[in-house]
């Protein structure tokens, strides 16, 4: 349902349209639908830490693969596009459109940075000998650090979704919410990350 | 949370564009929208929340048709002790699927069917909040159910049929154990099924927060609008744990991951924790429904309000909350450990009070009531006496010695039975008889309901009271069969008569509609008016059956239970007495100037996708690929579909669809200022002058 936000059109963003809650439809529902996948992220979370550790001696663990300031600094990109996507509202919000392309664009090239840099992490851990079906630690870790590349693809394509809006003229200040609203995802995937960071890569192996 | 009185503004000037800089507009339109609301491409095109919902409900009783088949089975194979009706391969298949279609193809959606009916009906909305994804919601519901069903047919006659019980505990459900494709239509088919409810629960908790007519508050809700939000809530946080347990076991069956390979050092318990986080909320999913329907009927034909609303809604909500503490009590027997089985039982336990508060105050209810048995109020009293009993067997496993004893015994089966037949089966069809008028313009008859009512009852508690002596006895559930001298014979033969009594039961329920249908139309389709029953609902205030509009003007509702208050008044000496006839209540529909979103191709079209796409995880995945590709065109074509067809016809021309639904004949409404570039320049209506609130 996500990907068809960006069809939204903020009825309400002049604040004459009536809602019983005063929040619009559209941006109630990122809302609701954010607070369901918190549960999807929870459930994977929870299965990685419950089998992380269930390897063997000799098998590849997380000590052996894992390149902590090189997902640093990855992480450190997908924070920095939470700060452009916070450009990116404020510019259309003012009516800045060509500012608001300007950080679209960016918002969405450092999504794909991250996106590439968790290409990269995966093409060495499988040739460091992890693969999905090496062993339960490989298993979860793919599944948990994949379904989150998964969410920030889909966040780049309807980044670039909205930027091909706005060249075609129809991403106006009357639609700064819908701008806002893929914002709202955009946050909640960051936020995710942080908390995945956390727990796969920083806390104790 | 209530909003303020709209209807005083100007329309001159809502009209007004807004304020900023102009916009070159250009429509993203590239296809053009159906039109028409006759014939069988409007019903498939339909974003009318009450087509909707009527297709969830069509749907709902065919898989209930498929669903009951298999318990026939199940039932002629056990009649007699070594049955060999069914081999114990097939037989998996059968009771595996029998569970999976009655829990997800016929509860589900007949509650859906209700929520997607009502829901707005009941908040006094035009209609839910997203009514293409709401037409979305029902084809990929559709698309999971015939994926699952299909399974019984492909590669023969249940070859690939689930046959992991409907828990589907892994790694029994592994590759080594189920080998066939059964488990994958499995995975796939409820993944499908959970998107279609997440979506739909998505879309009807932001109708019921955000749609509500003026002066309709939380606690001026009706108790169903309640009980079926808190339903939609659970649903919301519910799905997602199951999907990620599936998402699991299809890696696992289809690309050798490690999840539930206890060779490679799984722990089989996660997929229990995760089935169960989601299943023990899915019980309330499936109850809280009926629970809600039932607080309608009883009301209606005990005129009387509700006892209690506020501890009947708080205690909707506490089970909502509870729901999510006691799962492990499905797990009592798998080792989780002393201080786990301790605190799920005492939660166990506690949950009991919230759902007995509802039964209490159904009978307070009723105490001195001027009842009316109709065939509604049948159903709903049948619901409150066998839920009882369902509910006080389920007690009896809070204690886990007991449940020690009677853990995979036909115990169970008795108490999900009388819970989920007898509990929420029941209410749904006397929510069937209660709302037909609503929905078609006629009663079903009450001979024929009242009939069918009592054999359906009776068959009931024959199939599964005996279950419990079974249960007791020792006999294991998921056997195919049992010996002679088990001393398990008599009571099987009485629960597989019972069954067919059951069977017999809906088969007048299905002549009913027949016959009922029939006589309507013989009778030259008499109008049985907005309010057949002397309700108390919004849904009763406008026509039967409800124009594709809904209400002609917003509803100014100022007390719970509005439409009895405007019929009845107290006099001089405190007695109730008729304040204003029905008729100058009710709409008659004749509003016509009311903007309803247009029908749209694409929400079939991106079911057909996911059909795709789940075919082709199981089988290919290029096609899965092809599918994917097909998907992602649709959700492009669905965002690029034209809010505003300058051809349609009728009262279709709105703009966007997914705007609100709630401005009923309202200028300020989605034709006003605040809609998107394309509607407010291309805007050519005349702001209509009649006062949208001369109600209240």
């Amino acid at each position: 349902m996500t990907a068809e936000a960006p069809a939204h059109t903020p009825e309400h963003h002049d604040g004459e349209h009536h809602t019983s809650t005063g929040l619009s439809n559209e941006k109630l529902a990122m809302w609701v639908f954010l607070g369901s996948e918190c549960l999807l992220f929870g459930g994977l979370i929870s299965t990685y830490m419950f089998n992380k550790g269930r390897i063997g001696p000799d098998d590849v663990g997380p000590n052996d693969v894992f390149d902590i300031p090189f997902t640093s600094v990855s992480s450190f990109v997908l924070l920095m596009s939470s700060l452009t996507m916070v450009f990116a509202v404020s510019s259309i919000a003012r009516g800045d459109l060509r500012g608001n392309r300007i950080w679209l664009t960016t918002t969405a090239a450092l999504g794909a940075t991250f996106v590439a840099g968790q290409v990269y992490e995966f093409t060495a851990f499988y040739s460091e000998g992890l693969g999905f079906t090496t062993n339960l630690f490989g298993s979860a870790f793919y599944a948990l650090t994949g379904f989150h590349g998964a969410h920030v693809t889909i966040g780049i394509v309807m980044l670039m979704s909205l930027l091909v809006m706005s060249m075609r003229g129809n991403l106006g200040p009357e639609r700064a919410e819908t701008v806002e609203i893929i914002g709202l995802y955009w946050h909640f995937v960051d936020i995710v990350w942080i908390v995945i960071f956390t727990i796969v890569y920083l806390f104790p192996q | 949370m209530t909003v303020t009185d709209r209807t005083i503004t100007a329309p001159e000037e809502t009209l007004a564009l807004p304020a900023g800089p102009a916009i070159a507009h250009r429509p993203l339109g590239i296809f053009t929208r159906p039109q028409g609301s006759e014939g069988w491409r409007s019903w498939l095109f339909t974003v009318d929340h009450k087509r909707i919902g009527i297709m969830y409900g069509a749907a709902a009783l065919f898989f209930f048709l498929v669903g009951g088949a298999e318990a026939l089975f199940i039932r002629l194979q056990l009649a007699t002790p070594n049955g060999s009706v069914i081999g114990a391969g097939t037989y998996n298949g059968v009771f595996t699927m029998h569970g999976v279609t009655m829990v997800f193809l016929v509860i589900m959606p007949m509650a859906a069917a209700f929520a997607n009916y009502l829901l707005p009906l009941q908040v006094g909305a035009r209609d839910v909040a997203f009514p293409r994804l709401n037409a979305f919601s029902f084809w990929c519901f559709l698309a999971g159910g015939l994926l699952l069903t299909s399974s019984i047919l492909v590669g023969g006659w249940f070859q690939n049929a689930p046959d992991g019980g409907w828990f589907a505990y892994a790694p029994n459900t592994g590759l080594l154990f189920s080998p066939s494709k059964g488990i994958d239509f499995y995975a796939v088919g409820l993944q499908i099924l959970g998107i279609a409810s997440l979506v739909s629960a998505i879309n009807l908790i932001v109708t019921v927060l955000n749609m509500r007519t003026p002066g309709m508050s939380f606690f001026r809700m009706p108790v169903l609008t309640w009980m079926l939000l808190i339903t939609q809530f659970l649903l919301l946080f519910a799905l997602p744990v199951i999907t990620v347990a599936l998402f699991l076991l299809m890696f696992d069956r289809l690309w050798d991951a490690n999840f539930f390979n206890v060779e490679a050092g799984a722990d089989p318990l996660l997929w229990q924790h995760l089935f169960w986080i989601f299943g023990h909320p899915e019980v309330y999913i499936l109850i809280l429904p009926a629970f809600g329907i039932v607080s309608e009927i009883i009301p209606t034909f005990s005129r009387k309000p509700l006892f209690g609303y506020h501890f009947m809604v708080a205690s909707g909500i506490a089970i909502g909350f509870m729901g999510w503490g006691v799962w492990a009590h499905h797990m009592f027997t798998s080792g989780v450990g002393p201080l786990s089985v301790a605190a799920f039982s005492v939660s166990t336990m506690f949950i009991a009070v919230p759902t007995g508060v509802k039964i209490l105050n159904w009978l307070a209810t009723m105490y001195r009531g001027r009842l009316r048995f109709t065939t509604p109020m049948l159903y709903a009293v049948g619901v409150v006496s066998m839920f009882t009993i369902g509910g006080l067997s389920g007690v009896t496993h809070a204690i886990a010695p007991s449940d020690t004893q009677q853990t995979d015994t036909y115990y169970i089966v008795a108490h999900f039975h009388y819970v989920i037949f007898g509990g929420a089966l029941l209410g749904l069809f006397g929510g069937f008889y209660y709302w037909w008028p609503k929905a078609f313009g006629y009663k079903l008859s009450e001979a024929w309901g009242k009939a069918s009512f009592w054999v359906m009852l009776i068959g009931f508690n024959f199939t599964f009271g005996p279950m419990h002596i079974l249960g007791l006895q020792g006999m294991s559930r998921r056997i195919a069969t049992y010996r002679a001298d088990e001393g398990f014979a008599l009571w099987n033969m009485v629960a597989t008569i019972g069954a067919f009594v059951i069977a017999v039961g809906v088969a007048m329920f299905f002549w009913n509609v027949y016959v009922s249908t029939r006589n309507w139309r013989r009778a030259g389709r008499p109008d049985v008016g907005p309010d057949p029953w002397d309700a108390r609902g919004l849904e009763w205030m406008t026509a039967s059956p409800v124009p594709e509009h809904n209400f002609d003007e917003d509803i100014q509702v100022d007390r719970l239970d509005h439409f009895w208050h405007r019929k009845y008044g107290k006099d001089e000496s405190g007695r109730v007495v008729r304040a204003a006839p029905t008729s100058e209540i009710a709409h008659d529909g004749s509003n016509t100037n009311v903007h309803l979103p247009s029908p749209s191709y694409w929400p079939i079209v991106l079911g057909g996708g996911i059909l795709l796409v789940g075919y082709g995880i199981i089988y290919n995945l290029w096609l899965a690929a092809a599918g994917l590709v097909f998907l992602i065109g649709a959700i492009y074509g669905w965002i690029l579909e034209p809010a505003d067809d300058p051809d349609a016809a009728g009262h279709h021309d709105d703009h966007h669809d997914d705007d609100d639904g709630d401005d009923h004949g309202d200028p300020d409404g989605n034709g006003g200022p605040s809609g998107n570039g394309e509607s407010a320049s291309a805007e050519t209506e005349e702001p209509e002058t009649e006062e949208a609130a001369t109600v209240g």
